[in-house]
């Protein structure tokens, strides 16, 4: 069986509710938090006994995991440091925002071995912060990328959302070359999603989001890439650029569809034959925690069916796409067998392409993924007929 | 043998739709004790899911009862459901020529309704005993003395024979049966006499093949007897024969006025034809009895598998619905958009969705099914008279003399205030006045020759809609007259699209075509590509819409937590689009190929 090698963990802590946001979140409150890492621990022991559990990555987001103080913070990396060998990581990786730690709390994180820092700058025009309901403004970017520098952080990916309200072709293009400018080794850049339970959403509804239309939408995406490549930073995933060498170990996780633990309120964990979904509630959570350490909300069985779609709709996101000999390895089964008419489709209609070692999307079809990702849910599950 | 002293009923219940017939049938069979309280589900005669979900009778049932009157007479009672919606008349006339009564229910509060009138006349027309219930007088809104004057007034009825009852309340459930021991003749005949059974329905059962459901008039019959069906002469021999009460009981013989089924190892529902009498081969009765009037289907649409594998499977759906359904008809037909299906035939819109849904249902097969159409008739310039029930199969318009559609005597019963209202939709709808009769005070029966296809569209919603419910409707087929009409195509992406095509009023043909195709743009999801939609009238265009490509669909963040809602909205995704044809190199969902339909005229 495959091993578990990658850790998430979530602190759903913020200091302000970003109008977009549908993460698990709440108002940051000092006690509150200290219960909440001490129920945290609880959960990482019952599922973990033990110390110095070998890893590959980890990765702690929220919610604004540097919300904490600087106690809790220590109180959090010293049972990390306790629990997990922090020399068998490849990467650790923490989500940090503009302005929101100082030179104590960026010396902390190197001394308990952060190697990355996920910056959520997502766009550089004050009014459009404000508009996101993001505290943060311009400056504090240039802040807190001054403060990571000082530290030698060289692993540090920026955030970027676009086509947000109002947002034209030109002021996306300004955002994105201000950006770059900070010559960082990761980009993560996302068409804005309006998801259900956030301001935003209600928004949407009431007809108040201008939203750029769809061909706007298309050609900042399209500019997006040509900036980058210019830069030589290839883009690795749909919404993913990296220089060779920086992509994000922790989050190809994910792509790959490998399994990993998730610790913490509304957390999702991939074990082997099952998704695990956590408790969302904060009061719920500390208290299911405290009671017998399984704060678990729903476990839903992942049968081979499904393990390959997701291999499928996950692993074509991803710019090398498919390794057809991975894919054989991992299931028993030619991709070509298993996939025939939908792949020939999707080669007629230009939506991927296809060589001896792999699947990938191709321009049209990273543009139009949705739609081919549909096709690579199956009608029967395919054990059955390898049997047969 | 001697002929055994039996006291039996046969009767129907009949009613307009909803005036609680499913209820009364179940609180008779209660009352009964056919079935106790504990097995007793809501109404009890609907078996499909179909049939309780929406309320209606669709498939007739027959249930054996034992009544003791108050006299301490003992009785046996044969009841035989009716479904009460006008698409099945057909049933209904088959189901009283069984009987020799009829329980003629009027809601309390509705009073007579168009149905109403359209059940008794063929209770009427089949000489049966009427006896009159006014259901429902616990309903706050209940009017039974003002209903009891309808029923004096239009259908001269003497007032002081009516029962008033209500099912749901078990109110006068004992009068009824009493009155079907008092006035429901014994069922004539001779159990002695050469057999005449008559088949009034039939069942497919994959196991004991096709089950004959048989009112008995004369003689016997036995299990080992060997029968002889009088339409084609075909023979079988007896393996099981019973009654229903509700559940098939196996009994050792029918005879005269028994109501229950026959068993035979008959292989092919086509050997048990509703109408057909049956007899014993080796003593064969002179004459048949008198068949049915059977109904022809009026409203006509192509039946296609979204999946083209499924072809075989549709063909045998619609076998099996066909044994017990003789009204519905059916043969293969190709259509260049949609592939292999077939052209299938109903006795109106409710029939046709019914069938829809059993087929989507029972047989698991996704369908397209085109815009309903009627049968049109057309005499070309040589002299040639041909019909034609698909829009696309409609001659070239330079060989066409004179094209001629079916017209209905539509009987629009409605209260006075709404009868401007009637009329106005009437109009619209291309409908001839012919009369207007008061029945009452308040009552107005207005009636008009409409075009069927006018019908088939959505005169009924719009009259519903127009008179706040208070409109009823009945119609019948009287013939056919010439009309200008026109054939319309659709185009999707410059092709033709023959599933599509249909046929409108010269006059409406400008509006009807620039409905439709922005009605096609909203209804057909965009494409990789861009989708010119047009609508033609031979080769002139006459209305056209873009349906845009779609630039971007991907989703742009996902990551651990986001997978499993991730598969559920790609799963929503694939799910919406098996009710979607691959046309040429469009995808067009279900709704598109109804669209026709939907076009309001408000």
């Amino acid at each position: 069986m495959e091993s578990i090698q990658s850790v998430y963990i979530h602190i759903p802590f913020c200091r302000q509710i970003c109008h977009y946001c549908d993460f698990v979140k709440f108002f940051y409150n000092e006690e509150l938090a200290t219960e909440y890492l001490e129920a945290l621990f609880q959960e990482i022991d019952t599922v973990l006994p033990g110390d110095k559990h070998k890893m590959r990555t980890m990765y702690i987001g929220g919610g604004t995991p540097t919300a904490l103080t600087m106690k809790q913070l220590h109180t959090l990396f010293r049972f990390l440091n306790k629990k997990f060998d922090f020399s068998s990581f490849e990467e650790v990786s923490i989500e940090i925002n503009p302005g929101d730690i100082d030179a104590d709390k960026t010396k902390l994180l190197k001394d308990y071995g952060i190697t990355r820092i996920s910056f959520g700058v997502q766009v550089m025009d004050d009014r459009m912060l404000e508009q996101l309901g993001r505290v943060h403004r311009v400056k504090d970017v240039y802040d807190t990328v001054h403060l990571l520098k000082q530290r030698d952080f060289a692993n540090v990916s920026l955030d970027l959302i676009y086509a947000l309200p109002n947002q034209t072709v030109e002021q996306f293009q300004a955002s994105l070359d201000e950006a770059l400018s900070f010559g960082l080794p990761h980009y993560s850049t996302y068409a804005l999603q309006i998801e259900p339970k956030t301001i935003f959403y209600q928004k949407h509804k009431k007809g108040q989001l201008h939203r750029p239309p769809e061909d706007d939408e298309v050609m900042m995406y399209e500019i997006l890439k040509r900036t980058m490549k210019s830069k030589g930073i290839h883009q690795y995933e749909v919404s993913n650029f990296s220089l060779p060498g920086f992509e994000s170990k922790h989050n190809l996780t994910y792509w790959n569809n490998d399994y990993y633990y998730g610790f913490g309120a509304g957390a999702h964990g991939y074990l082997p034959g099952k998704r695990v979904t956590n408790i969302r509630p904060l009061p719920a959570y500390v208290k299911k925690a405290f009671a017998d350490g399984k704060p678990i909300l729903q476990v839903d069985k992942v049968s081979i069916k499904e393990r390959i779609e997701e291999e499928m709709f996950l692993g074509l996101r991803k710019i090398n796409g498919i390794d057809k000999k991975h894919f054989q390895e991992r299931f028993g089964i030619e991709i070509e067998r298993l996939y025939k008419k939908e792949l020939e489709n999707l080669l007629n209609n230009g939506l991927i392409y296809e060589d001896v070692q792999s699947i990938r999307l191709t321009e049209q079809g990273m543009l139009l993924g949705n739609r081919v990702f549909e096709k690579f849910l199956l009608d029967r599950d395919p054990t059955i007929e390898t049997i047969s | 043998m001697v002929k055994k002293q039996r006291k039996v009923r046969n009767f129907s219940i009949i009613a307009h739709i909803d005036h609680g017939k499913s209820t009364l049938a179940d609180r008779i069979l209660e009352n009964t004790q056919t079935v106790t309280k504990r097995e007793m589900k809501e109404q009890l005669l609907d078996g499909m899911d179909l049939e309780r979900e929406r309320g209606i009778t669709i498939k007739l049932n027959a249930v054996q009862l034992s009544y003791t009157s108050k006299s301490g007479e003992e009785f046996i009672f044969h009841l035989i459901d009716t479904p009460g919606h006008v698409d099945f008349t057909y049933e209904v006339s088959r189901s009283l020529a069984a009987c020799e009564g009829a329980i003629l229910i009027v809601d309390a509060a509705q009073g007579i309704e168009a149905q109403t009138l359209a059940n008794v006349y063929l209770a009427l027309e089949n000489e049966l005993e009427i006896i009159p219930v006014i259901n429902k007088i616990d309903l706050p809104s209940a009017d039974p003395e003002r209903v009891k004057k309808e029923l004096e007034d239009v259908l001269g009825i003497d007032g002081d024979e009516v029962i008033l009852a209500s099912a749901k309340a078990n109110i006068g459930i004992e009068d009824i049966l009493e009155r079907i021991t008092e006035v429901v003749p014994e069922p004539a005949g001779d159990s002695e006499a050469p057999l005449k059974a008559l088949i009034f329905d039939s069942l497919y059962d994959s196991y004991r093949g096709a089950i004959s459901y048989v009112c008995v008039k004369e003689g016997t019959i036995k299990v080992g007897d060997k029968i002889q069906m009088m339409s084609s002469g075909k023979q079988f021999e007896v393996n099981e024969v019973g009654v229903f009460t509700p559940k098939a009981l196996a009994k050792n013989e029918l005879t005269v006025g028994d109501v229950g089924y026959i068993t035979a190892s008959i292989k092919n529902v086509g050997d048990t034809q509703v109408g057909d009498t049956i007899t014993l081969a080796n003593r064969p009765a002179d004459e048949a009895l008198p068949g049915y009037r059977k109904l022809n289907p009026m409203v006509f649409c192509g039946l296609y598998p979204v999946d083209s594998n499924d072809y075989n499977d549709l063909r045998e759906a619609l076998e099996r619905l066909e044994l017990n359904d003789s009204s519905l008809q059916y043969e293969p037909e190709t259509s260049q958009a949609l592939g292999f299906g077939f052209r299938c035939g109903f006795l109106g819109l409710l029939h046709m969705e019914i069938i829809q849904e059993r087929i989507e249902r029972e047989f698991n097969i996704n369908l397209i099914t085109t815009a309903p159409s009627v049968i049109f008739e057309v005499e070309k310039t040589n002299g040639e008279v041909t019909t034609v029930d698909n829009p696309s199969k409609m001659p070239d318009p330079q060989v066409i003399q004179e094209i001629r559609e079916p017209y209905v005597k539509a009987t629009i019963m409605v209260p006075n205030d709404y009868v401007g209202a009637v009329m106005e939709i009437a109009q619209k709808k291309r409908g001839q006045f012919i009369d207007m009769q008061y029945l009452d005070d308040i009552r107005v029966n207005v009636i008009y020759h409409i075009p069927l296809s006018e019908i088939v569209y959505d005169f009924f919603d719009q009259l519903k809609s127009h008179t706040k419910g208070y409109a009823s409707f009945d119609y019948e087929l009287i013939g056919y007259q010439p009309s200008q009409l026109v054939k319309m195509d659709i185009l999707l992406n410059g092709d033709t699209i023959d599933a599509l095509s249909f046929i409108v009023h010269r006059d409406f043909s400008y509006d009807r075509g620039k409905q439709i195709v922005d009605k096609m743009k909203e209804l057909i999801p965009r494409q990789q590509f861009e989708v010119p939609v047009q609508a033609a009238i031979g080769n002139k265009i006459v209305a056209r819409s873009t349906i845009k490509a779609v630039r971007k669909d991907v989703t742009a963040k996902l990551y651990g937590g986001d997978i499993s809602r991730k598969r559920k909205l790609l799963e929503k995704q694939k799910e919406g689009k098996k009710r979607m044809k691959m046309v040429g190199s469009v995808e067009v969902p279900q709704e598109a190929f109804m669209a026709v339909l939907q076009m309001g005229d408000d």
